[in-house]
C-alpha cells in the first residue's frame, strides 16, 4: 500500500522530527527531554519514512547504517567519561566549558551533554535496527 | 582514578571495536580474544592491587557515597573478575571454530563482550540498583546469545530462559523498591550501616525474601532450577559453556554478597534455610542427572547440584565455610566450563552428544580421554584435583560448625557425582563402539588447535588448583574474612568522617 499523500507527508515530516529531536535533546539537561527521548524522536521520523516508502529507501535516506550510529554513540559516550581523568577527577566526573555567544548569553557545553549525545545516537540506531528488521520479516 | 572501572570499560571498548569492524568477519574473533585477554590482565592487576593495598573504591562522577554509584573491588570481587576473565578468554578462543560463521557474523563476539561487561559490572558495583542494571546488561546479552541462530529447539529453550529470568528481575526490582522505601538508600555499604542500627530489623525480611527468590532463580537453586536444564543444552556448546561458567555464579556471588553484607540480622531463620536449600539443590541436581543420557543434560543438572555446595558454604556462615564456597566457586567455574568444552570436542569427533550413540573413543582419541578425565574427576572430587579440596574445605567447615547432616549429604552427593562422571567415561570412552556405526563423522579429522588449547589450559588450571591449594585458599580466607566482618568494606566506601556523622 503506497499512498502519495503519506509519502509526501513522510518526506516533509522527516526533517522536522530531526530538528525537534535535536531541540529536545539539547534542553534535556535542565528540562524534560534528553538523549533517550531525542533518539526515539529521530528514529520515529525514519520509521515513518520507511512505512511510507520502504526500509531500503529509509536506509538510503539515512546514508550511514544504523549499526554505525550505535558504534558512534557508544564511542562518544565512552569518550565522554575520560576528560575528567586529565583533570585528576574520578572517571565520569562532569566537566564543563562555557562559550560566550555574541547574541544570546553563554552556551554551556560539557561531558554530560556529550554522554547524552552518545545515548541519542545509540537509541536512534538500535531502534532503527529493530524496527527495520521487523518490517523486513 | 579509573582502575576499578577497567573491568567495565575494556569489554565496552572491545564491543565498540567489534561493532566498527562488523563487516570484517575474520577480524572479529581476534578482537574479541584481544579484549578478553586485556580484561584478564586488568583483573589480575586489580587482584594484586587489592591484595597489597586493600579494598579499591571509585566514586564515579565524583559523587561521594552514598549518593553516587560506587564501584567497590574487594578481595572477593577481584577473585571473581579473574575467573570471569579466564572463562571468557577460553571461550573466545574456543568459539573461533566452535561457533558457525552465520552466528559469528550476527553479533556473537560483541555479545560475548556485552555479557562480560554485565558480569564484571555485577561483581564490582557497590550499589544495589546498579547491581540490577548490570544483571539486565548481562541478561540482555545472554538473551541474544541463547537465541542466536534461531533454531526451533533453541527458541523453545530460550522462551523458558527469558521468561523465568524476567520474573526473577521483577522480584529483584520489587525487593530493591521495598528496601529503598524502608531505608532511603541504595548504596550497599550505607544499607549495611543503616540496617545494623535499625531497630525493627524483622521488617527487612520482606525484601530479603524477594532478593532470595530473585537470586535463587538466577543461580538455579532448588526449587527454582527448572529453567536451566530446559534451556542450557539448546545453544551451541561454546555458549552453553560460557553460561554454565558465569551466569549462575553471578547469582551465587550476589547472594553471598548481600547475605553477608546487609541481610545479616535474622541469622536463626536464614542460615538453616540456606543449609536446607543447599542440601536439596545438591541432591535433586545429582539424582536427576543420573537418569540422563545427553551429555549436555547430565552436565547441566550437575551445575545445579554444585550450586548447592556454594549455598551450603553460605549457610555454614563461618570464615572457613565462606572461604570454602569461594574456593569451590573458583574450582567449579573452571572445571564446569571445561567439561562442556570437552563435550564439544567429543561432539566434534563423533557428531553426537547422546551417550548411547557413541563409544570406544579411548581407542581412537586417548588424549581426549585425558582432557576429559581432569575436569570430570575434578568435579567428582577425586584427589589431587581441585574439586577434592573444595569439598574437603566445605565439609570440614561443616563439621567444625556442627552441621553434620549437610556435611554427610555433601559427602554422599560427591559419590553420585562420581557416578555420573564415570557413566560418561564408560559410555563415551570405554564401552565398545555401538553397533551399526562404522565410523564417526569427525573421526578422520584432526581436532582444531583453537579448540584443544583452551581445554588444555583449563585442565591445567584444575590441576594447578589442586597442587597449589594453599595460596588460593589463603586468598579465599582473606576474602571470606572481609565478607564476614564487613566493617572494612563499609569504612572503605563511606570513609571514616561519614561514619562519625551517622
Amino acid at each position: 500500500m503506497k499512498s502519495y499523500i503519506i509519502q509526501l507527508a513522510a518526506s516533509r515530516i522527516l526533517p522536522v522530527t530531526i530538528v525537534l529531536s535535536l531541540l529536545v535533546f539539547y534542553r534535556g539537561h535542565n528540562d524534560p527531554g534528553g538523549g533517550f527521548i531525542g533518539g526515539l524522536m529521530a528514529a520515529s521520523g525514519f520509521i515513518f519514512y520507511a512505512m511510507a516508502f520502504s526500509t531500503k529507501q529509509a536506509q538510503k535516506k539515512l546514508k550511514v547504517s544504523p549499526l554505525s550510529l550505535i558504534a558512534a554513540g557508544l564511542s562518544i559516550a565512552t569518550l565522554s567519561t575520560l576528560p575528567a581523568l586529565f583533570a585528576g577527577n574520578p572517571f565520569f566526573t562532569g566537566k564543563w566549558i562555557s562559550i560566550n555567544l555574541v547574541f544570546s548569553g553563554t552556551l554551556k557545553l560539557g561531558t554530560p551533554l556529550l554522554f547524552d549525545l552518545g545515548v541519542y545516537l545509540t537509541v536512534w540506531g538500535i531502534l532503527l535496527i529493530i524496527i527495520f528488521n521487523i518490517m523486513d520479516e | 582514578m579509573i582502575l576499578p572501572a577497567l573491568p567495565i570499560l575494556i569489554p565496552l571498548i572491545s564491543l565498540i571495536l567489534l561493532l566498527i569492524t562488523f563487516n570484517r568477519r575474520q577480524w572479529q574473533p581476534w578482537i574479541g580474544l584481544g579484549g578478553a585477554l586485556l580484561q584478564l590482565a586488568a583483573a589480575v592487576y586489580l587482584l594484586v592491587l587489592v591484595k597489597n593495598e586493600g579494598i579499591l573504591v571509585l566514586h564515579s562522577g565524583n559523587w561521594q557515597a552514598p549518593f553516587g554509584i560506587t564501584l567497590v573491588i574487594d578481595a572477593f570481587s577481584a577473585f571473581m573478575l579473574v575467573l570471569a576473565g579466564i572463562i571468557v578468554v577460553s571461550i573466545s578462543l574456543y568459539s573461533i571454530d566452535a561457533v558457525d560463521r552465520q552466528r559469528q557474523s550476527y553479533f556473537y563476539f560483541p555479545m560475548v563482550q556485552g555479557l562480560l561487561m554485565g558480569v564484571n559490572g555485577a561483581f564490582i558495583t557497590g550499589d544495589i540498583f546498579n547491581l540490577y542494571v548490570w544483571f539486565e546488561v548481562m541478561l540482555t546479552a545472554s538473551f541474544v546469545l541463547i537465541t542466536l541462530g534461531g533454531e526451533k529447539k533453541q527458541l523453545s529453550g530460550a522462551v523458558k530462559y527469558v521468561s523465568l529470568n524476567l520474573v526473577s528481575s521483577l522480584f529483584f526490582l520489587a525487593g530493591i523498591g521495598l528496601l529503598y522505601g524502608k531505608t532511603g538508600t541504595l548504596n550497599m555499604a550505607d544499607l549495611a550501616l543503616k540496617l545494623s542500627m535499625a531497630e525493627n530489623n524483622i521488617l527487612m525480611n520482606s525484601s530479603a525474601v524477594l532478593f532470595f527468590v530473585a537470586f535463587s532463580i538466577k543461580a538455579a537453586v532448588f526449587p527454582f532450577f527448572f529453567w536451566l536444564p530446559a534451556s542450557y543444552h539448546t545453544p551451541p556448546i561454546a555458549i552453553t559453556a560460557l553460561f554454565a561458567g558465569l551466569l549462575t555464579k553471578v547469582g551465587v556471588y550476589s547472594m553471598i554478597r548481600i547475605y553477608t553484607l546487609f541481610f545479616v540480622q535474622d541469622k536463626l531463620f536464614w542460615h538453616p534455610l540456606f543449609l536446607w536449600i543447599g542440601g536439596f539443590t545438591m541432591v535433586v541436581g545429582v539424582l536427576t542427572a543420573a537418569s540422563q543420557y545427553d551429555m549436555r543434560k547430565i552436565l547441566s543438572f550437575h551445575i545445579i547440584s554444585q550450586i548447592g555446595y556454594m549455598i551450603m558454604g553460605l549457610g555454614i556462615f563461618t570464615v572457613a565455610g565462606i572461604a570454602g564456597a569461594i574456593f569451590y566457586m573458583a574450582h567449579n567455574i573452571i572445571a564446569k566450563t571445561n567439561t562442556f568444552l570437552v563435550a564439544g570436542l567429543i561432539n566434534r569427533v563423533t557428531g553426537s552428544y547422546d551417550l548411547k550413540a557413541i563409544g570406544g573413543l579411548y581407542k581412537i582419541r586417548p588424549w581426549l580421554a585425558i582432557l576429559f578425565i581432569i575436569p570430570a574427576f575434578g568435579l567428582a572430587g577425586i584427589p589431587p584435583l581441585s574439586g577434592f579440596f573444595g569439598k574437603l574445605i566445605l565439609i570440614s567447615a561443616g563439621f567444625s560448625a556442627g552441621e553434620y547432616v549437610i556435611s554427610f549429604v555433601a559427602l554422599a552427593v560427591g559419590l553420585f557425582t562420581l557416578f555420573s562422571m564415570v557413566k560418561i567415561w564408560n559410555e563415551a570412552f570405554w564401552k565398545p563402539r555401538p553397533e551399526g556405526i562404522p565410523a564417526f563423522s569427525g573421526e578422520k579429522e584432526k581436532l582444531p588447535f583453537t579448540k584443544v588449547l583452551p581445554v588444555a589450559i583449563l585442565g591445567l588450571l584444575t590441576l594447578t588448583m589442586g597442587f597449589a591449594v594453599k595460596p588460593i585458599l589463603d586468598f579465599a580466607m582473606e576474602a571470606a574474612a572481609q565478607l564476614i566482618d564487613p566493617s572494612a568494606y563499609i569504612h572503605a566506601v563511606l570513609g571514616t568522617e561519614n561514619l562519625i556523622h551517622q
